[in-house]
């Protein structure tokens, strides 16, 4: 008998009589207000989320507020036009001195301030880790109350990795003592797109 | 690190330093009180909980099909699968995974379940260097010293002390103890670890059975950064991480952080399912003890746990004694119930390091009845003969004085004459009792005495 086969077979033995699974569908949070409250939460977790009219204020907002002159990607087309598009064919690793990356979110989480993002929106998987500062873009619209409202929406997924992201990378490792930006970005910025 | 001293023994070199057993005491206290507040901003949280132990009851009760599916999934997905029955097993499927793609250095993500394994040291013996990438596994990696709790692996350390071994080890200016400034240093040193090494490994937090994929959760984002630079991706979990269906994780994650720290969820939530094009992609199923636990009927409900640490952080005793007092990898209260079942005789003096006030079981976001089976441990500790001498004569003098009234009276009446006469033998460093403590003053007469005496009065009064 192999490993697997002893395995499952000490599972079968002592498994107990199965119980059913608990209907989790009642759990449903509260649709008002959700602008408000997600930039609230955000805020909270260290992270910066600010509503914008259109791409130009989102263009407008990152020649004000980061280093135009490092390198800036993106997998969003209205902003190729003078930014660097990700590409999904080359090594990974050359993306380590990104300073900024905006991607788009398929959604964001009011209650913890999460957005959902998959590979395909990442350009590649690396992206919205190795960047020095994260900043995503999300449809008004598309911010959904609590987690149980976020997996409806994901369903099974057609994605092969996909993530929440809520903030920029922290630790309190050291004395309990917050700090941004432990592996990941420094910052993270959520611009909410009317 | 010690395995022969016991808990007590442990928790005593501990204690010596009462500055440092206040201010961890607070420093987990403070972790206590924001999981709190996270859990009050949830109207329906006993909801939640109920919903996640049913959830964890309903896996325990359906592992097989759920492994069979799980796998099948995994497959479909392109994810290669092992099987380990021991801690040996899984140490040598990596290293096999390692040598085929000639690796020699890996990096690696927070997992106790490979720290139980002993995962390190195994490949550090076979030539293989591993780095360990949550900054405080990585400071007790460089330390020589186990995690002292499950999220937040270097509590029990000051900065000062991190700043000395950053020093020694990174070469950072003496005195140097800023937080921050550790931290970049160490973003530094780990962002070039990540780019360098070609396999990575992870733990896992939750596994759906339904989809495949499995749930990575991280403040720090240092399994993503290992994962996603990785040829090679490993990830290592015990049976017990799986849950049925992807919407289930909906409960878990909004579980998990708020009870761990009092955030509302991890910075990172990584849902891997496929591997990237060009990388392998290996998943170890590991038993090491899990079917077994499942198999005792008392203790079965301890493999519920999704390793928040609420229980650490509650647990008057754990806050006093320090984590490594536990001598096992997951300390506290939960460690308790757990390494019983891995290694009865060296872990049976850890069901006693509690109170059993119940705290545990009242923050555990899965309802384990923790206090409970600490004291059922006790039990079956004492029935197979593991209990400590001092313990077992203590309990049998116990059973001898409890079992008739006069037996009792004698006992009490010697015990108050000799703490009026002879204090100096009960009060003295033979009894762990006086330990940092004063006996009580003994009262002049017992309460049975002391009712006869006002019995009669009423009686008179009549």
């Amino acid at each position: 008998m192999n490993t697997r086969e002893k395995i499952l077979e000490a599972v079968l033995k002592n498994q107990p009589t199965s119980t059913p699974l608990p209907d989790i569908d009642s759990f449903k949070g509260d649709n008002t207000d959700l602008v408000q409250k997600y930039i609230d939460v955000f805020k909270t977790i260290g992270g910066n989320a600010l509503s914008v009219d259109d791409i130009t204020a989102v263009k407008m907002f990152i020649n004000q507020n980061f280093d135009t002159s490092k390198r800036i990607v993106t997998t969003v087309n209205e902003l190729s036009d003078n930014l660097e598009l990700i590409s999904d064919t080359v090594d990974p690793h050359t993306y380590n001195d990104v300073e900024l990356a905006i991607i788009k979110a398929h959604f964001s989480v009011a209650e913890n301030g999460a957005v959902w993002l998959t590979d395909e929106v990442m350009g590649q998987r690396i992206i919205p880790y190795i960047c020095q500062h994260l900043a995503v873009i999300v449809n008004a619209q598309n911010i959904v109350p609590t987690l149980h409202e976020a997996y409806q929406k994901i369903g099974l997924g057609e994605y092969s990795f996909g993530g929440f992201i809520g903030g920029p990378s922290k630790t309190a490792d050291i004395e309990q003592a917050l700090v941004l930006g432990a592996h990941g970005p420094l910052s993270m910025t959520v611009f909410i797109m009317k | 690190m010690s395995q022969t001293k016991t808990h007590a023994a442990l928790a005593g070199a501990f204690i010596k330093d009462e500055e440092r057993v206040d201010w961890h005491d607070g420093a987990l206290w403070f972790i206590r009180e924001k999981r709190d507040k996270a859990s009050k901003q949830i109207p329906e949280w006993e909801e939640l909980r109920e919903a996640a132990s049913q959830i964890k009851s309903n896996v325990i009760s359906n592992l097989h099909d759920y492994l069979l599916q799980f796998e099948a999934n995994l497959k479909k997905n392109g994810v290669i699968v092992h099987w380990a029955d021991s801690a040996e097993e899984h140490n040598e499927i990596v290293y096999s995974i390692l040598k085929a793609k000639e690796i020699n250095q890996m990096v690696k993500s927070k997992s106790m379940l490979t720290e139980e394994c002993g995962l390190n040291e195994y490949l550090e013996e076979r030539g293989i260097e591993v780095i360990n990438s949550d900054l405080g596994e990585y400071i007790q990696q460089i330390d020589n010293e186990p995690p002292s709790h499950i999220v937040l692996p270097c509590i029990h350390k000051r900065k000062e002390e991190i700043g000395e071994l950053f020093h020694e080890h990174l070469g950072t200016e003496k005195g140097l103890s800023d937080p921050t400034l550790l931290t970049r240093v160490a973003r530094k040193h780990l962002r070039n670890v990540f780019l360098t090494r070609r396999g990575a490994l992870t733990g896992v937090n939750f596994a759906v059975a339904e989809t495949g994929e499995y749930v990575v959760c991280t403040n720090e984002g240092n399994a993503d950064m290992g994962a996603h630079l990785s040829e090679v991706q490993i990830a290592s979990m015990g049976l017990e991480k799986l849950i049925p269906q992807k919407k289930h994780l909906s409960v878990f994650l909004r579980l998990l952080a708020r009870s761990a720290t009092g955030q509302p969820i991890t910075i990172y939530s990584s849902h891997y399912k496929k591997p990237r094009k060009g990388q392998e992609m290996h998943l170890i199923l590991v038993d090491a003890g899990r079917t077994r636990q499942m198999g005792r009927v008392d203790f079965r409900d301890s493999l519920k746990c999704i390793k928040c640490g609420a229980c650490m952080n509650t647990c008057p005793v754990y806050r006093k004694s320090g984590g490594l007092s536990y001598h096992n990898t997951i300390s506290g209260p939960i460690g308790a119930i757990l390494a019983p079942n891995l290694n009865m005789k060296k872990h049976a003096d850890l069901p006693y390091a509690s109170t059993l006030c119940g705290s545990c079981s009242n923050v555990c976001p899965v309802k384990i009845n923790i206090h409970e089976q600490l004291y059922k441990w006790r039990q079956v500790i004492v029935k197979e003969g593991y209990a400590a001498n001092t313990k077992a004569l203590g309990m049998k003098a116990m059973a001898w004085t409890f079992s008739s009234p006069g037996k009792l009276t004698t006992a009490g009446k010697t015990g108050r004459w000799f703490l009026h006469n002879l204090p100096f033998v009960v009060n003295n460093k033979l009894n762990p009792w006086y330990k940092q403590r004063d006996m009580p003053e003994a009262p002049k007469e017992s309460f049975g005495e002391w009712y006869v005496k006002n019995e009669e009065k009423e009686d008179n009064r009549q």
